[in-house]
């Protein structure tokens, strides 16, 4: 099992929901999130006075899925969330060691 | 004001040749008619003059941040309150002496509280050339209010309420009426040809006067001026700040239409929608200035400095709202909106920390507005309008500094380091004007 993160767009969203429902995923963690990466931040001007904003908001989704899907649904993210300009966001991939649902007791890819 | 008020007395005094005549028969309504229009003006442009006190109260509860709301409603409440009081006890009478000045054209009486008419006055003995007392005295009231919000917009978010109270209760009851009586209380300016219709100096300019040294002796908020650069606090809520500006626009009618003083006859009814129309036309005129120039200067609209803008026009047309065409009244009202958008990063330059912006809208316009009557009021010379603009600067300021370093001496006037960090709100009062939202 491999836990999906990625920080996109906020407008790119539901867009990626979408594509990642139609390829089977059948779950996300979704949460606002501020931050800054390679597009670092921007200044912007309040009653003449310019200030810098060093964090710039994005959207974090977590995804749980099977080995076997990783390369797909990160495929998919990637090509949804894409827009080709800087501050597209990031994706990680770490591994996960255990699941289990709540309701069942089910535990690992039966849990997923 | 292009008429000078009358004295309530003084005009029942002129009245008074004519009550032999009316005891024959009830008086008609050419006697009346003018007395009980005139007196409707006032209380309705006095209900659109108070609620500029929910405009202002608004404006600066969306300006300020979320953790200094309700020491800012509490403020605006408590101003309002206390002008009323304090110009019933000290300052109608001191502002309009009549005969009873203590020092000619300069300063009138002290401890003279207010009289109404008495319970269903008989028309003869009512001053039918003017209005009733209760109108008049409501009418001129809410002014007083109005210039006490002003100052509160601009040394927001760090004063104690209880100093700024006090302030207020000598700025309501003794500053501002003295300098007004030298103007529509028929004092010295206006015997030099001074000319004022609805206060762009008279309030608008006192109440930034007043604001302006109550900045200055406050110091700016923590953290607004670091190393050389200024640092943005944004407000808490532009709708809250819109609605104001919005309430304060529609309030502007009763503020300059009421000026008229008069709706007895077709001359005066029309000169009172005359107003309204350049009153509008001015406010429009700074907000779309303001709009563009953001826009220009900065690649983006500042809403705030929209707001401001709108502001700025009302203030500077408040001086000649009549006299003015629709085109006049559209540039006066433009360079207010352009002296808005200068003159707020301008004072960020010399760190006067002026919250909403109140300095520049009243003030700034205040002066220009009355510097712009000379264009359409051919009564009105430079040197004198340049005059009465100095008094009321020289008189206000300084005056003001004093009361602000006696209080400052005498008990503080701002809050610690760590309430103001915290919050007014909080430390001040220990409740929160949105609890949910900010902590729960």
């Amino acid at each position: 099992m491999k836990l999906i993160i990625a920080t996109i767009k906020p407008f790119k969203l539901e867009e990626v929901r979408e594509a990642l429902t139609e390829a089977g995923v059948r779950g996300m963690m979704v949460t606002e999130i501020k931050g800054f990466g390679s597009q670092s931040g921007h200044t912007e001007i309040y009653r003449g006075a310019e200030y810098a904003v060093n964090f710039v908001p994005k959207v974090k989704i977590e995804i749980v899925v099977a080995e076997s899907v990783v390369d797909q649904v990160v495929d998919t993210i990637t090509k949804t969330a894409q827009t080709g300009k800087i501050g597209d966001g990031k994706i990680f991939v770490l591994s996960v060691d255990q699941a289990v649902r709540v309701r069942t007791g089910e535990t690992n890819e039966d849990a997923l | 004001m292009t008429n000078i008020k009358t004295f309530a007395v003084a005009a029942a005094l002129t009245a008074l040749p004519t009550l032999a005549l009316a005891q024959d028969a009830a008086p008609g309504f050419d006697e009346i008619g003018p007395y009980i229009m005139t007196t409707l003006l006032f209380c309705m442009a006095g209900f659109l003059v108070f609620f500029m006190a929910a405009g202002f109260a608004m404006l600066e509860g969306g300006l300020v941040r979320s953790k200094n709301v309700t020491m800012q409603m509490t403020k605006n409440i408590a101003l309002y309150s206390f002008a009323a009081i304090m110009y019933w006890l000290i300052g109608f009478n001191l502002m309009y002496p009549g005969d009873g000045w203590i020092m000619t054209g300069w300063v009138g009486p002290f401890f003279s509280t207010t009289t109404l008419d008495p319970v269903g006055v008989a028309a003869a003995d009512a001053a039918l050339d003017y209005a009733s007392v209760g109108s008049d005295f409501f009418f001129q009231l809410v002014f007083v209010a109005a210039t006490a919000s002003i100052v509160s917009g601009a040394v927001a978010e760090r004063i104690k309420l209880w100093p700024f109270l006090i302030f207020v209760i000598v700025l309501t009851g003794v500053l501002y009426p003295i300098s007004g009586s030298w103007q529509w209380g028929g004092g010295w300016l206006s015997e030099a040809g001074f000319s004022d219709f609805a206060g762009s100096t008279v309030v608008h300019s006192v109440g930034g006067w007043a604001a302006l040294a109550g900045a200055i002796v406050l110091g700016p908020r923590l953290g607004k001026y670091k190393d050389g650069k200024v640092n943005p606090m944004p407000g808490s809520n532009l709708a809250l700040a819109t609605l104001g500006t919005f309430i304060l626009w529609l309030g502007w009618f009763g503020f300059n239409g009421g000026s008229q003083l008069a709706m007895g006859t077709v001359g005066d009814v029309s000169d009172v929608s005359r107003i309204f129309a350049n009153t509008n036309m001015a406010a429009a005129a700074g907000a779309v200035t303001a709009l563009i120039l953001t826009q220009v200067l900065y690649k983006k609209p500042d809403l705030t400095m929209v707001l401001n803008g709108a502001l700025a026009g009302l203030v500077s047309i408040t001086a000649e709202p009549l006299a003015p065409t629709l085109f006049g009244a559209l540039w006066i009202g433009a360079i207010g909106g352009v002296i808005v958008v200068f003159a707020v990063p301008m004072l960020d330059k010399f760190k006067i920390d002026d919250v909403v912006g109140a300095i520049p809208v009243h003030l700034f316009a205040g002066i220009w507005g009355t510097i712009a009557v000379i264009f359409y009021n051919s009564d009105a010379s430079l040197g004198t309008q340049l005059m009465g603009i100095i008094a009321y600067g020289i008189f206000t300021f300084v005056a003001s500094l004093v009361v602000w370093f006696i209080l400052k001496a005498a008990m503080g006037i701002r809050v610690s380091e760590e309430d103001e960090i915290n919050g007014l709100d909080t430390s001040e009062l220990g409740m929160e004007a949105y609890p949910d939202f900010t902590k729960g």
